[in-house]
């Protein structure tokens, strides 16, 4: 994501000195962060110029210790986005296991407080209840398994039948081939999010049916990305060398195209994630996706609209933090994957 | 000659002519009866059978696409179930302008963000504006467009109280109302594509500006911004114009996205609401009209590389 940074080694950068310099850089940034995260003497602006400004302080704290444990400079950036996945991720799965709050039964949540504020560790509502009374953080790890199960799913039919479709398409070519394009061309032809708005005027908003919905958006891309590496593959001497001992077209496709088509694919897969979990927000957020009371991170954000958000930060904050961290994960993540596996998308 | 223009112009009549035909049986397909959810239920069942008559209702399918389609070429899109039961290209008629500003307004805005920190991030390569831009820039590229308005309408518009909000004044009522009204929402839209933008010029003119003609004007000392701006930037464009066509969908959707944010009147409001409705002729309508658009403007776009590259005219010939 950076810039390689100039790998300049200046004598003070010794370990002790790293990793002392980098301990009170994270505390201090960590400390700042929290007081103007906590702060009501500032203006909401200036308060988050001073978080941000905190937040990056520690950052760069820990890069330093980092780097003075290792001997290297590594990047601290993609390893805690990493964690971030895994704790979301695991979160998500584990949802129904975990002592969290009321997320969705609005009819217990009526003897709750409504719009309690977060209590923080060890209340009984750490990040506040909603206007139904029903628990933040309990809706945002709830929202996380929606969000991130759809996006999976949908991510899983895209990349196996556009994946399918476009090496076959870029392996027989001819008019099957044409046909293809005009089809993909034609899905390409309508707006994603227009799509999936004319889609959700007729589909049950069900999580199964928006992922149905999702994984039309990932389609057409996936046969361009796998046509075009198709035919590139199909033109080595690999291929021809199968072909002149007898290998028949489904051997072909499958034991000599097939490997060489699927890590750009899978590449292209991880940064579909990530696009289609903010489609899922933006849909959830406009009404059309999930509905209330079931919380995704795009609904939860939408119930901060008029007015709420003023006085209740936090209802919008949360969720879209989660989203936030989630996207900007899995575009470390696509990104790191582009660059080993198709250099020439790594360009984006 | 003919085989180079007809057959892309084919092509997109076929696409075209998919994309109707999609959006048509798409939504003939909604579950539940158009009659009732015009007139509401309890009403008698030969009054449903009357509007159902009425609406056409009754026809087979495709006869119906006919009609609907033979309408669309002569411009009438149908009538809106829902009212006020106004005809859906008067309907078109007063949204579009408001989408169309909103997305050149965020275009333009966009590019000229984008131009300056490209050539800033790309002349002090490596250095720590670069690696601060690139930052960022990635992560604005995180930021769906619901919250980067969220959080400019928080700042700027609740805690500095700087701009309107929630209105929307036609041009015609004044222009400098309009555009003050206009600029929050744009620049919503404006702030990712710029990031976007960004990062794909200043990698292109990392590269130009490796080449022999830039070492060649430094030599005859040109002014770093000269160079930039005369001799980088127009080879380093392709790719930028490349993502110019393919970010339109997503400008698009992100001007759909802010015309809810900001209760604007313009196509995002009226797909929205018209999809929450069940009002499918409305629906209808607009997707076909923004998918013409969309298709006429990347095609325009692909004419434009050999504009800006002169190699690639010849390659075609």
């Amino acid at each position: 994501m950076l810039a390689p940074e100039p790998i300049a080694v200046r004598r003070r950068d010794t370990r002790p000195v790293l990793l002392l310099t980098g301990a009170l850089l994270l505390a201090l940034g960590l400390a700042v962060a929290g007081w103007a995260a906590g702060t009501t003497v500032l203006v909401t602006l200036v308060r988050m110029l001073v978080l941000v400004a905190g937040i990056l302080a520690a950052i760069a704290g820990l890069g330093r210790v980092a780097r003075g444990v290792r001997g290297k400079p590594v990047d601290v950036v993609f390893w805690l986005g990493m964690t971030w996945l895994v704790l979301i991720l695991g979160a998500a799965a584990l949802a129904p296991l975990l002592p969290l709050g009321n997320a969705d039964d609005s009819v217990a949540g009526l003897t709750s407080p409504i719009f309690a504020a977060p209590g923080g560790i060890g209340a009984e509502h750490p990040l506040g209840t909603n206007n139904y009374g029903l628990d933040v953080l309990a809706r945002a790890v709830f929202g996380a398994r929606t969000s991130i199960l759809v996006a999976l799913m949908a991510v899983l039919i895209g990349t196996t039948v556009g994946g399918l479709v476009g090496m076959v398409s870029g392996f027989v070519r001819g008019t099957t081939d044409r046909i293809v394009g005009i089809l993909s061309n034609a899905l390409l032809a309508v707006p994603p999010l227009i799509l999936l708005i004319a889609l959700g005027t007729v589909l049950d908003p069900s999580i199964r049916s928006i992922a149905f919905a999702l994984s039309l958006l990932t389609i057409p891309s996936m046969v361009r990305l796998a046509r075009a590496n198709t035919i590139t593959v199909a033109e080595r001497e690999f291929v021809l060398a199968a072909r002149a001992l007898g290998a028949g077209r489904v051997r072909l496709l499958l034991r000599e195209v097939l490997p060489n088509v699927v890590l750009p694919v899978l590449s292209l897969a991880v940064v579909m994630i990530s696009v289609l979990v903010v489609a899922e927000a933006s849909l959830s957020f406009l009404g059309i996706g999930i509905e209330q009371p079931a919380p995704t991170w795009g609904n939860m954000i939408a119930e901060g609209q008029g007015g709420v958000m003023e006085d209740h930060p936090y209802i919008v904050v949360v969720p879209g933090i989660c989203l936030f961290l989630t996207v900007f994960s899995f575009n470390l993540l696509g990104e790191k994957a582009q660059k080993r596996w198709d250099p020439r998308a790594a360009k984006l | 000659m003919a085989r180079r223009f007809l057959l892309p112009v084919l092509e997109l009549v076929a696409v075209l002519f998919l994309v109707s035909l999609g959006v048509f049986l798409l939504l003939s397909l909604v579950p539940g009866d158009p009659a009732v959810a015009v007139l509401g239920e309890g009403r008698t069942p030969a009054e449903y059978d009357a509007l159902r008559e009425q609406l056409g209702l009754n026809d087979p399918l495709l006869s119906r696409y006919g009609d609907w389609l033979g309408g669309v070429l002569h411009g009438d899109l149908g009538t809106s179930l829902v009212p006020p039961q106004t005809a859906v290209a008067d309907r078109i008629a007063s949204a579009l302008p408001v989408s169309l500003e909103l997305a050149v307004l965020g275009l333009v805005m966009a590019l000229a963000l984008a131009l300056p920190l490209a050539m800033w991030s790309a002349y002090h390569q490596g250095g720590r504006a670069d690696r601060a831009i690139s930052a960022i820039t990635f992560g604005l590229l995180s930021m769906p467009s619901f919250l980067i308005g969220l959080v400019l309408i928080a700042v700027l518009v609740n805690s500095l109280g700087i701009f309107p909000r929630n209105e929307w004044v036609r041009p015609g009522d004044g222009l400098g109302a309009n555009l003050s009204h206009a600029f929050l929402p744009a620049l919503t839209i404006a702030l990712m594509e710029a990031a976007m933008f960004t990062r794909i010029l200043r990698n292109d003119l990392v590269t130009t500006l490796h080449e022999d003609f830039i070492l060649a004007a430094r030599a005859r000392g040109m002014s770093p911004l000269r160079i930039m701006v005369s001799d980088a930037l127009r080879p380093s464009s392709f790719s930028l114009v490349t993502v110019l066509g393919l970010s339109i969908g997503r400008l698009v959707g992100s001007t759909v996205i802010v015309e809810y944010l900001f209760a604007l009147p313009g196509m995002g409001k009226l797909v929205i609401d018209a999809a929450n409705q069940g009002n499918y002729p409305v629906v209808q309508g607009a997707v076909l009209v923004i998918a013409v658009i969309y298709v006429a403007s990347n095609t325009l776009i692909d004419r434009t590389y050999g504009l800006l590259d002169p190699r690639t005219r010849r390659a075609r010939a």
